[in-house]
């Protein structure tokens, strides 16, 4: 058996945001919020990672920090090795064909002025100009194909689609330069529920084909615990607790991770309780 | 409305189900056309009455100014001995004498002075709008979306210039250099791009916390790349919103100087020379050299604010 | 006597690009003390359903069919008459608790508002009544906190907040509108709780729209489940969880990875929710159906009630054959 790698270590990860309005004296208190405070993890090649938490528990803006688009206080991100948070901007932007991301708000995350054709092709005339408008055009054709759109919409509009339609041109702008890592910000959560199961399965499918790693953030723990190997809780930006997808489950360490699993609806048992 | 979809589309909609079947026969599918924003916008601005009938009335004049010359028998400097002395009752506007639109107090065919007037203000309130749109929008854009210290220290700048009496500078610009058309272009051009910057401003830090930003910068995309494709574009509409209301703004400027005295200069006119002029020989009885010019002046300006409207109907912000 | 019997209502809007069919031919009552859920995604109509009956459908809205409350009919009444029947008989909480209060009042003035209005009290003895219903939804310190601003309280307390305004009046039906949605899940078992509490200790029935069925098992005796403007199926909530006998309500319940079980691949519904212009002859569910047969594309359902548990289902499959 092969062991996979590991292609990201995340050390000690700090940020901080400063509250005050822009202009303070140098004596006077700064209000200091830690949205994320010293979180810790690895993830190896083809892995999931699930990171959930409530609102404001920081995940999105771990999620930021990972590629650089908030600023860290401390801590390392190392990422094949090396540590990003001392590459410049021109070394960063070749990380950024290896590191993508997929929004909460499918809609929102699409430029509504420019069609899908457009949008998909966007990263690769970002790193790859050079490319013809053809080779350009039948690249995206069969990106979308594999995100399951049928190619001949190419030149429509984000505001023509339907959610679970634009999440996958999302997926598909996400995988065009076959990255390594993907990260899911609460991808399906305001979709659908009949939709969900939908992207989930093609995220994990194109997983499995490109050995890809995910980290997954989401709310729902039903959604966590199937697509995530691992799982990271968060608690106001401290990680709680940590452990296999299974085991967080079936033997909680942590009290708020058990509170969490114990307001999770649970249809079934309540009709052997309740009386009607 | 998410998912519009043609009927002639569904069918290929249950085909999708199939991907098999789909890949087999790509080659027979067509494109679809998309259906942009723009065209929304389009097809509502099209359904305001008041702004179609003042796109045509505008675009009258427009030609006007341009075909304008080819029928009048006089040009906007020659005087016309024969009226004066007498300019209540031979300088009256009629066909015979050529004089379309009458003469003005030293003989000049008004009909020609108007259409000489009529291009110099909308040239100038043309110019004005569009170095506002230029200027301004970069501006504005590029402080909004870098924020911190470049843009307070881009919109101080904006905040002092506009402390400064326009109008005094613009007067003084025209008295040191002498009056001309140019150095009218510069007075306004210097004014009218800081509302605009300071609009643009305000609307791009709304457009830069969008995901579509934050995708963009994920990808890697350089960031004078993302203000001209991804803010710029969700921008225009409130510019062009604000550009025709800036126009007839220019234009009032404009006749304003004019009026004061300090406009362009003889034999070049404007509206506003001319309204001047009319206003004040309105007593002897020669209403028509107030009139004309007078007309054209305020059917421009109702025009440019209806335009202005329906645009801000039509790019209704909910699209945004 | 039903406290809410609506019958064959038909809901359509006039838009620009042609008549969309919102809500066909929905028929189903409220009793007193009575729960119902009503499960749609979006495209179902639901939240359009319940907007008819308190008039606050937009105006290129056209109703017909019948709503009665208290076997007075409803649908189309005057602005004064439905003034009576807003916020004292059946009161409505909004989806989104961020934008539903006004932020530039504070709560006192808000909850005041509405019983100056409707009651007619005094600004001091509203004050006192507005306090003891923020007790009543369980708000720390009400006292202190009846006299700060929206944007100071977190997303959970917001929804107390629009649930105590719900209920000052106390209203016999209370519509929440997809309550819970933007709430994070421990605040959001909560705030089902504090629904429960609520029809207990308030005697009101209670209309909870919604498009995730996990949680309504709890809270609602009744459910209704639509799907492009129709009732696909209307019964008992405990039968429609444990024997669901539609194709899509069987659907949806497979879609919800639960925390017991494990899956390879999740159960899916094929396609998309419908565009409320393009809905198809026949079932609206019929271009999502592993089950469809071809009457299905071109003539609408019948409905057929179970005997046993008097199930209503819409579907042209026979029950039994869809278990096999």
């Amino acid at each position: 058996m092969i062991k996979s790698k590991t292609i990201l270590s995340v050390e000690n990860i700090k940020v901080q945001y400063e509250t005050n309005n822009q202009f303070i004296f140098p004596w006077q208190k700064r209000n200091i919020i830690k949205a994320v405070d010293g979180v810790s993890f690895d993830l190896k090649e083809g892995e999931t990672l699930g990171i959930v938490g409530e609102t404001g528990c920081g995940k999105s803006t771990l999620a930021r920090a990972i590629i650089k688009m908030v600023p860290t206080c401390s801590g390392k991100i190392i990422w094949m090795g090396e540590n990003l948070l001392t590459f410049n901007k021109n070394k960063m932007k070749k990380i950024r064909k290896e590191i993508q991301m997929i929004f909460q708000d499918p809609l929102a995350s699409l430029n509504p002025r420019m069609n899908i054709g457009e949008i998909i092709s966007e990263p690769i005339k970002t790193h790859f100009p050079e490319i013809s408008k053809i080779e350009l055009k039948n690249i995206v054709k069969e990106m979308m194909l594999k995100v399951g759109l049928l190619p001949n919409l190419i030149n429509r509009y984000p505001h023509e689609f339907s959610g679970g339609q634009c999440q996958r041109i999302g997926i598909a702008r996400a995988l065009i330069l076959q990255p390594k890592l993907i990260i899911c910000d609460e991808p399906v959560s305001s979709l659908d529920v009949s939709i969900q199961a939908q992207v989930i399965n093609l995220l994990k499918s194109i997983q499995k084909n490109l050995n890809l790693s995910l980290i997954f953030i989401t709310h729902d723990l039903s959604i966590a615990k199937h697509v995530s190997d691992k799982i990271i809780v968060l608690y106001f930006g401290k990680a709680v607790e940590m452990n296999l997808s299974k085991e967080l489950f079936s033997n909680p360490q942590n009290s708020y991770t058990k509170k969490l699993i114990s307001s999770i609806p649970s249809f079934r048992n309540s009709f052997l309780t309740n009386n009607y | 409305m998410r998912g519009l979809i043609p009927k002639s589309d569904i069918k290929m909609i249950i085909l999708k189900n199939n991907i098999e079947k789909l890949s087999k026969n790509l080659s027979e599918l067509n494109e679809v056309k998309g259906r942009s924003l723009w065209h929304d916008a389009r097809v509502r601005f099209f359904k305001n009455k008041a702004a179609v009938i003042s796109v045509i009335l505008l675009s009258a004049i427009l030609i006007f100014s341009f075909i304008g010359p080819i029928f009048s028998q006089w040009t906007n400097e020659e005087i016309d001995w024969g009226v004066l002395g007498d300019i209540s009752t031979l300088g009256y506007p009629s066909i015979d004498s050529g004089h379309y639109f009458g003469t003005d107090e030293l003989g000049r065919d008004l009909y020609s002075r108007v259409i000489q007037g009529t291009k110099i203000s909308l040239m100038v309130g043309f110019v004005g709008a569009l170095i506002a749109v230029f200027v301004g929008t970069l501006y504005g854009s590029i402080a909004g979306y870098f924020g911190g210290r470049i843009d307070s220290i881009m919109m101080r700048l904006v905040d002092i210039l506009m402390s400064i009496p326009y109008m005094f500078v613009l007067i003084l610009l025209l008295v040191i250099f002498g009056r001309s058309i140019f150095m009218l272009f510069i007075g306004i051009g210097l004014i009218s791009w800081l509302d605009m910057a300071r609009i643009v401003r305000g609307q791009t830090l709304s457009i830069r916390k969008k995901e579509f930003i934050e995708a963009a910068i994920a990808t890697g995309v350089g960031n004078f790349t993302i203000i001209i494709r991804h803010i710029i574009p969700n921008l225009l509409g409130v510019v062009a919103v604000y550009a025709t209301l800036l126009v007839p703004g220019m234009i009032l400027a404009e006749s304003f100087i004019s009026f004061l005295g300090l406009g362009v200069q003889e034999p070049n006119t404007s509206w506003g020379a001319l309204i001047s002029e009319g206003a004040g020989t309105m007593r002897y009885g020669t209403i028509w050299q107030l009139l004309f010019p007078l007309f054209f002046f305020v059917v421009s300006l109702f025009s440019f604010y209806f335009i202005g409207d329906g645009l801000r109907d039509a790019l209704d912000p909910k699209d945004i | 006597m039903h406290l809410l019997e609506i019958n064959n209502l038909n809901i359509s809007f006039d838009t620009p690009e042609g008549k969309v069919r919102a809500v066909n031919e929905v028929n189903f009552n409220l009793q007193n003390n009575d729960s119902l859920a009503i499960v749609g995604e979006s495209g179902s109509g639901k939240t359009q359903l319940v907007f008819s009956i308190l008039g606050l459908l937009a105006k290129n809205a056209a109703v017909t069919g019948s709503i009665k409350y208290q076997s007075q009919e409803i649908l189309n009444l005057p602005e004064e008459k439905l003034n009576n029947i807003r916020s004292k008989k059946i009161s409505i909480i909004f989806q989104d608790p961020m934008t539903s209060l006004n932020p530039y009042m504070c709560i006192r003035d808000q909850l005041n508002e509405v019983l100056i209005h409707h009651k007619g009290l005094s600004k001091h003895e509203a004050t006192n009544e507005s306090i003891r219903m923020l007790d009543a939804v369980k708000i720390v310190d009400a006292k202190n906190r009846i006299n700060m601003f929206p944007h100071e309280f977190s997303g959970g307390m917001r929804q107390r907040v629009m649930i105590a305004m719900a209920l000052l009046c106390n209203p016999n039906i209370i519509i929440a509108d997809e309550p819970t949605t933007s709430l994070d899940v421990t605040v959001e078992a909560q705030i089902l709780e504090l629904f429960k509490t609520i029809q207990k200790e308030f005697n009101t029935s209670l209309i909870l729209i919604t498009h995730n069925m996990g949680i309504i098992s709890d809270t609602c005796k009744k459910t209704l489940v639509m799907y492009g403007g129709r009732i696909m199926e209307y019964g008992f909530t405990k039968d429609i969880f444990l024997n669901p006998t539609h194709p899509y309500t069987m659907g949806l319940l497979e879609t919800m990875p639960s925390i017991d079980k494990e899956y390879k691949i999740l159960k899916t519904i094929p396609g998309n929710p419908p565009n409320a212009l393009e809905i198809p002859l026949g079932c609206p569910f019929s271009d999502r159906c592993s089950h469809k047969i071809d009457i299905c594309l071109s003539a609408v359902p019948p409905v057929e009630t179970i005997d046993t548990t008097k199930q209503n289902r819409m579907c042209h499959i026979p029950y039994q054959d869809l278990l096999s």
